[in-house]
């Protein structure tokens, strides 16, 4: 590829995108104020607490008024949405805390892990997928492709507590939770890196399987088809082959794959923290919506919506540009 | 703010690589052993919500970060604290005058005066603070400074253990006062007079605290105290086994492999936690006395602490333990089945044809509640619901969150838990009052006794001991009449903690206070971790 990039093609789905965008989010921070509404989760008794059961009943109506959650539904997103607007994203009741801190406190280590956990499972993928597809029913395919299957079942919170069981309990060598050690009070890098390696190889070896599957398929279509025997015919090396030919058209279903792992990637993410301790975003969307706590549940769906677009639309740039015929229509 | 976590995370992956070389060889619980600890690493089973006293945290006392105007000694006495001396009672119990003591100064090296006291406790008295437990101060009119070193508090009315209240900590007008109260950057981030100040909060994960070397009543011992929050019991016991932890509280059963330990000692803590039965007095059956009665010998409440508590713990006939002072002898009431039966018989509950008795068309059956998930009220009701069965009175238990109980308590049955230390007015008149029945989870059972209420009242409006132990004696006798609560166990809270520290220079063992039923970061034999000696285990190897 050494022609120009096509930028205001890209710029321009871009732009349409994030116009679509807007009826989007609107529409999902609607539907959470709306579920978490009609949630049997009381807001006030999750703040309270135990000092909730001995309060008396003007204590904990003082409380819903204070804390607003007695207004209607519309009402209540209305005022969310024109702060949010204005930078203000309100004050997370769980947490005790603005919502803007809570987010650039955690979002941070989510990001980190996720990230991490991505590139485990793209690289590991693509490189166990060629060499698989190169071989379709050799040893090292058979091996591969049912421990993949195996896994694309193993639920993440599963794969977290067996990893624990082993690592660090059996063997003793990585530690099971946290972002540091329980005794340290500071946050080194050593420390964090040897912390994020459990949860980012749980998370990782849990999206692998699909990286991997495309990808084994991909280059083994590939291969048999007739670029690739012209090629061999000519006589270029096998490594030629592979790189030049197979790879290309075999890794283009995968680059589609990226942007639709990413609700998945968020998903197995929430469940990793919570196993893992790691004090991320996705561990206080569980808690805020246990607590019912609005205008961080409505944050972080914000955030989580956003992520699913953006990976949306990083594929289809990606797949546009590695395959001229498809285009930036967007 | 922002850059910060970022900047921390880029570094962490450019040192990722090299650190995952590293991680093979290192093990991270394998903590330096022998020779004089002077950090310690507890786990705890809860997190508390916040770390603000204006919220509700360290009302009870022991708040590390801390102190409150007055303190709970081993034995649960008052003690002074931020006060010089115990308060001066005046107006027939309505004024309470504190002097405070001087020379104390807040971590961040600002004098503690009377003003923080003041605005200490009119923050939380205004309704636009969210502090869910500012019902324990219902009895506060106001409170002023006088001077610098001296606070009068008026109450609405005479209210004996107002003084416990007391122990609520005290937070610093200069730091706390001008941010919003409910979610300013305090919360998280307190400063106080106590023993230790705080390093850290991750949320989910743990604490950390550093002695505070300018601490008034003398710097701690133990210079870094780490409280792990972990929820999962099984979990904290092999964190404890592994050497990650120093200390835990465990359930008996996990405690229970601990015990050959030598390294490691078994401590119990007495309670007034218990575990009860709610008898609605507006459902037919739980609302007649004979029921009640015939319930509260029925049940085998020894054979709960053997078979559910392993042992630890207490059979229950009231909220106050039968080891409190409090506790009016003679109302144990023993297991009597055929006393039960015989009750039962003479009120008119006649034996159905299917083994339940039934009087004027009602038959002797009704649901009970218990929180879905919590094993231990489960395993109460079921016992409690078996007990029943025999005497000829169906129980139909069911599980449920708050959410689903409340609704029905006015009418259906629930296995509650509860228990403050302390003062005997905290449990008894929130469980009995018949004013406060249906006021949120106050007096559940709607229990309704013209007796009870003079008595609770007198108890709480009179200074006078003896005179206040004989209205409580009333009260108890009253519920061996006319039981609105089956009472249960009261359970003990065990703690394995490694041999590493004494509580005092002499070497004597550690201690437990009497604990409430929360179990917060203030209980524990670490309740007083700030006056804690390490011991000099194995440094002759050295």
């Amino acid at each position: 590829m050494n022609r120009r990039l096509p930028w205001g093609a890209m710029a321009r789905m871009t732009g349409r995108r994030a116009l679509a965008a807007v009826p989007v989010l609107l529409g999902v921070t609607l539907a959470v104020f709306a579920v978490a509404d009609a949630s049997p989760f009381d807001p006030v008794k999750a703040y309270a607490g135990t000092a909730g059961l001995t309060a008396s009943q003007e204590n904990l109506d003082q409380l819903r008024q204070n804390l607003g959650v007695d207004r209607p539904l519309l009402t209540r997103w209305w005022d969310w949405l024109t702060s949010a607007l204005t930078g203000d994203l309100g004050d997370s009741s769980v947490m005790r805390r603005p919502v803007a801190d809570v987010v650039t406190e955690r979002l941070g280590w989510s990001v980190l892990l996720a990230a991490t956990a991505f590139a485990v499972a793209i690289l590991l993928g693509t490189l166990l997928g060629v060499l698989a597809g190169r071989r379709r029913g050799g040893l090292l395919d058979r091996t591969v492709s049912s421990l993949a299957y195996t896994l694309e079942a193993a639920p993440a919170f599963w794969l977290g507590l067996l990893a624990i069981w082993f690592f660090s309990l059996k063997l003793g060598v990585l530690p099971a939770g946290g972002l540091t050690d329980t005794a340290s009070d500071t946050v080194t890098a050593d420390q964090v890196a040897r912390h994020l390696v459990l949860p980012a190889l749980v998370l990782g070896v849990s999206q692998l399987p699909w990286f991997f599957l495309y990808v084994r398929q991909g280059v083994g279509d590939a291969l048999d088809e007739d670029p690739v025997r012209g090629a061999r015919a000519r006589g270029l090396a096998e490594r030629t082959v592979l790189t030049g030919h197979a790879l290309r058209s075999g890794m283009l279903p995968m680059l589609t794959l990226i942007g639709s792992r990413v609700p998945e990637l968020i998903t197995g993410a929430l469940l990793v923290e919570t196993v893992f301790s790691w004090p991320g975003i996705a561990a206080a969307t569980v808690q805020a919506a246990t607590a019912v706590d609005f205008p961080l549940l409505a944050a972080l769906t914000v955030l989580a919506t956003a992520a699913v677009l953006l990976g949306n639309l990083l594929s289809d740039l990606l797949y546009g540009l590695a395959d001229p015929r498809v285009g930036f229509d967007g | 703010m922002a850059a910060r976590p970022v900047r921390r995370a880029t570094a962490a992956i450019a040192t990722g690589a090299l650190a995952l070389v590293t991680a093979a060889c290192t093990n991270p619980g394998a903590a330096g052993s022998g020779g004089p600890k002077d950090s310690a690493v507890v786990g705890i089973a809860y997190e508390p919500d916040t770390l603000s006293p204006l919220l509700g945290y360290g009302k009870d006392g022991n708040s590390k970060i801390f102190d409150g105007l007055l303190a709970l000694d081993a034995d649960m006495k008052l003690k002074p604290a931020l006060a010089a001396a115990l308060p001066r009672v005046d107006d027939g119990g309505l004024t309470y005058t504190y002097t405070l003591r001087k020379g104390v100064t807040f971590s961040d090296g600002k004098p503690f005066t009377a003003r923080d006291v003041v605005f200490t406790y009119r923050t939380i008295l205004d309704p636009k603070t969210n502090n869910p437990s500012r019902t324990e101060l219902d009895a506060l009119k106001s409170v002023d400074a006088v001077g610098d070193d001296t606070v009068v508090f008026r109450l609405k009315y005479p209210y004996a253990p107002f003084a416990q209240r007391t122990v609520q900590a005290i937070a610093p007008a200069h730091v706390a006062g001008g941010q919003d109260v409910n979610t300013g950057p305090f919360t998280t981030k307190p400063v106080g007079t106590g023993p230790y100040v705080l390093t850290g909060w991750s949320k989910g994960e743990k604490l950390t605290f550093e002695a505070n070397p300018a601490y008034w009543n003398g710097a701690p011992a133990v210079k870094k105290f780490t409280m792990a929050v972990v929820k999962d019991d099984d979990v904290r016991a092999t964190r404890l086994r592994a050497g990650d932890l120093d200390a835990a509280i465990l359930p008996p059963n996990l405690a229970a492999g601990f015990a050959a330990d030598k390294g490691r000692t078994t401590y119990t803590a007495k309670t007034y936690d218990y575990r009860t039965v709610t008898l609605p007095t507006h459902n037919p059956v739980t609302g007649d006395t004979a029921v009640r009665r015939a319930l509260d010998v029925a049940v085998d409440r020894q054979a709960m602490v053997d078979k559910i508590l392993e042992g630890a713990g207490k059979p229950a006939y009231g909220p106050v333990p039968t080891g409190s002072p409090w506790f009016a002898r003679g109302t144990e009431r023993r297991h009597d089945l055929d006393g039960a039966r015989k009750i039962l018989d003479e009120a008119g509950w006649k034996p159905g044809p299917d083994g339940v008795r039934a009087k004027n068309g009602v038959r002797a059956s009704f649901p009970l509640w218990y929180l879905s998930g919590d094993k231990l009220r489960q395993d109460h009701a079921l016992a409690y619901a078996s007990d029943a069965k025999k005497a000829g009175i169906e129980i139909k238990t069911q599980a449920g969150t708050w959410e689903v109980i409340e609704p029905r308590m006015k009418s259906d049955a629930v296995l509650a838990g509860g228990g403050s230390p302390g003062d005997p007015d905290f449990d008894q008149y929130l469980l009995l009052k018949s004013e406060l029945a249906g006021d949120g989870f106050n007096n559940m059972a709607w229990y309704d006794n013209k007796t009870v209420d003079r008595a609770l009242d007198e108890a709480r409006r009179t200074g006078d001991t003896a005179a206040r132990k004989a209205a409580y004696d009333t009260v108890q006798r009253e519920l061996v009449k006319n039981p609105g609560y089956t009472f249960l166990t009261h359970i003990d809270h065990l703690y394995v903690v490694n041999d590493s520290w004494a509580s005092d220079a002499q070497g004597a063992p550690l201690t437990t206070q009497t604990e409430p039923h929360d179990h917060g970061l203030a209980s524990g034999p670490w309740w007083n971790v700030e006056s804690w000696k390490p011991k000099n285990t194995g440094d002759a190897k050295k």
